[in-house]
């Protein structure tokens, strides 16, 4: 019999592949490395690329664009990237993100008054509980 | 008593609103469908990440990253996730009610507050609120990607990592089922350490490509973004079914009313035709 490993491929938007396979070529980023069935344990990060599944002679192959690798002895977790990462791609995400919230509040003054906010929202239950209330008494 | 044509019109304007909440009914069904799916997609990521922490938790015992280091806490970060548009119902107030009590009582304890907002909704609110906001995005639609919310959540932990925050929390809508959304503050960081510690019967370590360092922020970074994501997911199937909610009582009401106005219309046709008859039969008379 064939020894296989359980390999699951998953992005955080949705569940990729799951299944048994022979063998895992995964592009880490110390450079390509072939899993087969009980390798020990090993984490590692993967560059873009091609993950390939070997099953029998046959190939699947799925294109991360990075990700985490973790082997198990019996299981395969590809925890892939749906985004190109990079350090620098990030940062400006995080100055846009800082940007536009600069934006938002340009009058940023003293601090958040939690009193004045709780009552606020407060009359605003108020309101939509009167107004079920009358909702009530009509019928 | 109002004339026969004003009613009229006044029920034909109810009737075009009507149509178009029925419509809004359908829309928001159908799309909170399509959400619950992508709730359900976005899980076996977070299971799977949750995992390879647990496993590294096992494995590295004595290395801790900064993620799970408790300090003492000084300031705290919220991300709050809402939605970019109204029309559903108290979906977002409740939401904001149980964050700004959350946030009074840390503020009573001395603790200083800085917001991120995910969602035009709360960065509205949080900007006449005047609170500390580091970092916002909004307009992601109904299928945000995760490389949407990257900058937002770098910032949060940018601060955390530099010391700015101790703290960092997380709010959104949790889908209970569709008559039922429960706002959900959780804290994100400190990671809360497993307490159901195992015994460790042998120990064993991976082998890091390149260093463990990297691996572990990489992947603590991940699983942050994550948590988040899936959090937007939730709260936009929450929209969706507070929306369809909201939108079903509004085409109710507004069939009560249609109901109201006709009654009343027939009244005043009613009135009108007997008065005429009146007038006749006593013209008739003094003749």
């Amino acid at each position: 019999m064939v020894m296989t490993t359980h390999v699951d491929i998953v992005s955080a938007e949705e569940e990729i592949f799951s299944g048994s396979v022979e063998m895992i070529f995964a592009p880490a980023e110390m450079g390509e490395v072939g899993i087969a069935p009980r390798h020990t344990q090993m984490i590692t990060r993967l560059k873009p690329g091609e993950v390939r599944l070997q099953t029998g002679g046959e190939e699947q192959s799925f294109y991360v664009s990075g990700g985490i690798l973790e082997v198990q002895p019996h299981v395969v977790t590809v925890l892939a990237d749906t985004a190109i990462r990079a350090r620098d791609l990030d940062e400006a995400q995080a100055i846009k993100a800082k940007e536009k919230a600069e934006q938002a509040l340009k009058d940023k003054a003293s601090d958040l008054d939690y009193t004045r906010a709780q009552i606020e929202l407060a009359e605003a239950a108020a309101q939509i509980r009167t107004i079920e209330k009358l909702r009530k008494m009509k019928k | 008593m109002a004339s026969g044509k004003e009613i009229r019109t006044q029920i034909k304007s109810i009737k075009n609103t009507q149509k178009i909440t029925s419509a809004m009914e359908m829309v928001a069904a159908s799309k909170m469908r399509r959400a619950q799916e992508y709730m359900r997609a976005t899980r076996p990521y977070a299971s799977k990440i949750r995992n390879v922490i647990g496993h590294l938790a096992h494995a590295h015992p004595e290395y801790k990253h900064t993620f799970m280091i408790v300090r003492e806490v000084r300031r705290a970060g919220f991300i709050i996730i809402s939605s970019d548009r109204g029309l559903c119902g108290g979906l977002n107030a409740n939401e904001f009610r149980a964050t700004i009590g959350k946030m009074k009582e840390l503020d009573d304890q001395g603790i200083d507050i800085d917001v991120c907002t995910i969602g035009k909704k709360a960065t509205r609110m949080f900007k006449r609120l005047k609170g500390n906001l580091r970092a916002e995005i909004s307009g992601l639609g109904d299928r945000p990607r995760l490389e949407n919310i990257i900058g937002v959540v770098k910032v949060m932990l940018d601060a955390y990592e530099n010391g700015e925050i101790d703290q960092l929390y997380l709010v959104y809508n949790e889908f209970v089922n569709t008559m039922t959304q429960a706002p959900q503050i959780e804290q994100m960081l400190p990671i809360k350490a497993d307490d159901s510690e195992k015994e460790i019967k042998h120990y064993w370590d991976y082998i890091y490509e390149p260093d463990s360092k990297t691996v572990l922020d990489g992947l603590m970074m991940r699983f942050i973004e994550s948590q988040v994501y899936q959090g937007m997911v939730e709260n936009i199937a929450c929209e969706m079914a507070a929306r369809m909610i909201a939108m079903k009582s509004a085409t109710d009401n507004a069939g009560e009313i249609i109901d109201g106005l006709e009654l009343v219309y027939n009244k005043a046709r009613q009135a009108a035709i007997t008065q005429e008859i009146s007038e006749i039969v006593s013209g008739a008379a003094a003749v």
